[in-house]
């Protein structure tokens, strides 16, 4: 096989290496996380800075650069509190369950293509199953557990809150986040993540209006409904801004994390930015083709040979960091019942609906061999004019009723209030503005 | 009002109210926590995240500022006056200079009067920036803050530059200003207020129509003109309930009487936490051009800024109550002279005071986040309430 070639990895090429490529893979997943999640903290605070008109950390190391080290340190330093309440053993371990499945997500996420290690030929990924993306919603599942864990654990209001708050938040989340994926797994014939970035590899071939093209291979473009939901769901599903409720600073101070201090801390601050850097680098496997180049750069050979697409898939992984930068800094916190409200209401029934749209157009391409891109054309375009017209023409509802249902009613006498005789001073007509200006009612202080 | 706390849900009674169940939880908001600004304690009973009763809990930075201003010479009062709501430090000060000169029966320099016009509309601007930063924060918006901010910059830099103080100007004086401002000053007082207007839609167009700003705070926590009107609410949170009533326009004092084509009064009718956000935004917009038009006029006002004193300064036996629209409401000086070089009586009406007491009657049956937003929404100074 020439080494310029695209080798993509099949189910068969794993669980063949030797004992060291795996102590080697696993170490460089370990370090790469850990070094992606120094970079997202970093650069997280440069982006939000710039788009507050700030400049960011700049103090420790060239530009800043060594600013998350220097607090990961800090961190280790500080004082470990063990509140008194605390349920000991549930309180320390916590932490551990929040952030070891966040480090074991990563296991099954596609780095590269085969690539030659020390005269070894292994694919850039620790491991792969026919149902591989599964172990990225269980692990993703299972960080749940620490949150609420901890919450429970820390014997304090704050945290309990938040916890709760998570628990309902991940649960009605990770259900839209697994519908938008079943339709990605419809159209790769696959669960396998090293078998979906090969599905995207090239687009169906596209004719209309009389010309061919290749179609663009990625779901984002293809399914372009299951990567909108993906990517509003994963954003609760992380506990990120507008849906950090868990830990909303100015409801309840830190959330579940309120009594935690020190390298416990750390675990559920290093727990955070890997789960964002797994569920970016998800996204980029599932919808944005993986380690494949994208467009302009895949007209160059050798671009999906060798180490370089470990290149393009930290770039689309940095490029989903960016995007949630950009959403903390831009959008205030939604309301608890709203945010459920949106999941279950919307983003859940949207997700059912758009995979029966998606599996019947699987099945009418198959059964009756219409091109998928010709009812895409004729179909789809009529169907989205159509609702566009009713979304814009629908008259705008009136603004929901207050937040009063439930409220005892206040009763009059049981607090003093003042006589309601209390007369609003009117407007003083126009004309007696100039009497008025003549210092008259102002005691003439005025010369 | 002290609600007891109750075991709800528990037994056959309690069927029919709840489906499981419940425990209340009482949860002290404060006195240090993120979105009180300071050290007010909310005690709130929870039913899950549903507030069942809130007792707004003052005083813990009660520094007696009455007493203070009492064994004080007439002309130190104006350095504690500053100080109670320190967002508002000018237009405090103000009062006492007002209150002072009344008793007195003092004539006021016209440039004096039109510099302090000037003065208390910037410092209008400065303190709703304030607010219409730290507000969205607390909606969990992180970034207005620091739009505000950069405004508040702006304007302070002219304040500083004629005052000398960024946040206790202490530029007021018995009987008009302490010095003329710098030459040039008005100038770049006019280059400032034309910066902050021409980057005002920067922080405006990020938060004021955002879908998620909106379902947070509309029709959360209204206030009715009844309430506005039985707890002495006033400025822009009364101004939003549909409450029109503005001291500047209805009893004016300073020079606004002359400004009545540029005053413009901001109200809303609904009286919710959006509206009393849009009556801050829009009366910093109205400030501006109060500001324009005070430039305007200044530049053909010269003489004096001052008048001299005498040593000792000692106001005749009576009283006055001076009363100012502060940026925050009504703020009110009732002081009693018994001839003396010091008030026998101070008593301070502040704005952030009444402002709040409403808070027992619009957070029951209000949601935990929706408490943070009608909280925030109440625009208060911590000194202002505990004085």
């Amino acid at each position: 096989m020439s080494n310029l070639a695209a080798e993509s990895p099949t189910l068969a090429d794993f669980g063949t290496d030797v004992w060291w490529i795996i102590v080697i893979k696993v170490v460089g997943i370990f370090a790469l996380l850990v070094a992606l999640t120094l970079f997202a903290i970093l650069f997280e605070r440069k982006v939000v800075g710039r788009m507050q008109q700030r400049i960011g950390p700049n103090r420790v190391g060239p530009r800043g650069g060594l600013q998350s080290l220097a607090d990961g340190l800090k961190l280790a330093f500080k004082e470990d509190i063990m509140p008194a309440l605390a349920d000991k053993p549930i309180y320390f371990l916590a932490p551990v369950i929040a952030a070891v499945p966040a480090f074991l997500a990563f296991s099954v996420i596609p780095i590269g293509p085969i690539v030659s290690i020390f005269g070894e030929r292994t694919p850039l990924q620790l491991t792969d199953l026919p149902v591989g993306v599964l172990i990225v919603l269980a692990c993703s599942a299972m960080g749940v557990y620490g949150i609420v864990l901890a919450g429970w654990a820390s014997g304090s209001t704050y945290p309990l809150l938040g916890s709760l708050r998570s628990a309902a938040q991940m649960i009605s989340y990770e259900i839209a986040m697994g519908l938008s994926i079943v339709a990605v797994f419809l159209y790769a014939g696959t669960m396998s993540t090293s078998g979906i970035v090969e599905a995207q590899e090239s687009g169906s071939e596209v004719s209309a209006f009389g010309l061919n093209f290749d179609g663009p291979g990625w779901y984002a473009v293809v399914l372009p409904v299951s990567f909108i939901i993906y990517c509003i769901a994963v954003v609760g599903e992380t506990n990120r801004a507008p849906f950090d409720l868990p830990e909303a600073e100015s409801e309840l101070v830190g959330g579940f994390h309120t009594e935690y201090s020190s390298l416990k801390f750390a675990l559920f601050y290093l727990a955070e930015y890997i789960n964002m850097v797994t569920v970016s680098a998800l996204a980029a496997t599932l919808f944005l083709g993986g380690w494949r180049a994208p467009w302009p750069i895949s007209i160059w050979d050798g671009a999906n040979s060798g180490w370089w697409p470990v290149l393009w898939f930290i770039g689309k992984v940095i490029l989903g960091l960016f995007v949630f930068t950009w959403l903390r800094a831009t959008l205030p916190r939604m309301r608890y019942d709203q945010f459920m409200r949106f999941g279950w209401k919307v983003l859940v029934p949207v997700a059912l609906l758009w995979i029966l749209v998606v599996a019947t157009m699987r099945v009418l391409s198959r059964e009756y061999d219409f091109n998928a891109g010709d009812i895409a054309l004729y179909v789809g375009i009529p169907v989205l004019v159509l609702v566009m017209a009713v979304v814009w023409l629908w008259p705008d509802k009136a603004p929901d009723p207050t937040v009063k249902e439930g409220v005892p009613p206040t009763t009059r006498g049981a607090f003093p209030t003042p006589p309601l005789d209390l007369v609003v001073p009117p407007s003083p007509p126009l004309i007696k503005r100039d009497a008025v200006a003549a210092g008259k009612r102002g005691g003439g202080k005025r010369a | 009002m002290v609600r007891e706390e109750v075991t709800v849900g528990v037994g056959d009674a309690a069927a029919g109210l709840h489906e499981f169940p419940t425990t209340d939880m009482t949860l002290n908001i404060g006195p240090q926590h993120p979105s009180t600004h300071g050290v007010l304690r909310l005690r709130i009973v929870l039913d899950g995240e549903r507030v069942v009763s809130a007792e707004p809990i003052v005083g813990y930075m009660h520094r007696g500022a009455e007493k203070l201003f009492e064994v004080r010479d007439y002309r130190q009062i104006i350095v504690l006056a500053n100080r109670h709501d320190w967002l508002s430090a000018f237009s405090n000060e103000l009062g006492v200079a007002l209150a002072v000169e009344r008793m007195l029966g003092m004539e006021v320099p016209e440039r004096a009067t039109w510099l302090r016009t000037l003065l208390a509309e910037l410092n209008r601007i400065l303190n709703h920036l304030m607010f219409l930063g730290s507000y969205p924060l607390e909606i969990g918006a992180i970034t207005p803050v620091f739009y505000a901010f950069r405004e508040r910059e702006t304007i302070q830099a002219v304040m500083e530059e004629a005052a000398g103080g960024r946040m206790h100007f202490m530029f007021n004086r018995v009987g008009g200003i302490k010095e003329e401002v710098p030459a040039g000053w008005t100038g770049r007082v006019r280059q400032a207020v034309a910066d902050v207007r021409s980057r005002m839609p920067d922080l405006d167009g990020l938060i004021r129509d955002n879908e998620i700003f909106l379902a947070r705070t509309r029709g959360i926590g209204v206030l009715t003109p009844e309430q506005v009107d039985a707890f002495g609410i006033s400025g822009p949170v009364a101004r939003a309930s549909g409450v029109d009533f503005d001291l500047r326009r209805d009893e004016p004092y300073l020079a606004y009487g002359e400004l009545q084509e540029s005053l413009r009064v901001v109200t809303r009718t609904v009286g919710d936490c959006h509206s009393r956000f849009e009556c801050l935004l829009d009366q910093v917009y109205a400030s501006l051009d109060l500001a324009d038009a005070c430039l305007d006029r200044l530049a053909s006002v010269t003489g004096p800024v001052n008048v001299r004193l005498p040593k000792t300064l000692k106001a005749p036996e009576g009283h006055t109550y001076a009363w100012t629209e502060n940026p925050l409401g009504l703020n009110g000086y009732f002081i009693v002279s018994r001839g003396e070089k010091t008030p026998w009586r101070c008593k301070l009406r502040s704005a952030s005071f009444n402002n709040i007491q409403v808070l027992t009657e619009l957070l029951p049956g209000t949601l935990l986040p929706d408490l943070v937003a009608i909280l925030g929404s109440m625009f208060f100074v911590v000194g202002d309430i505990d004085k």
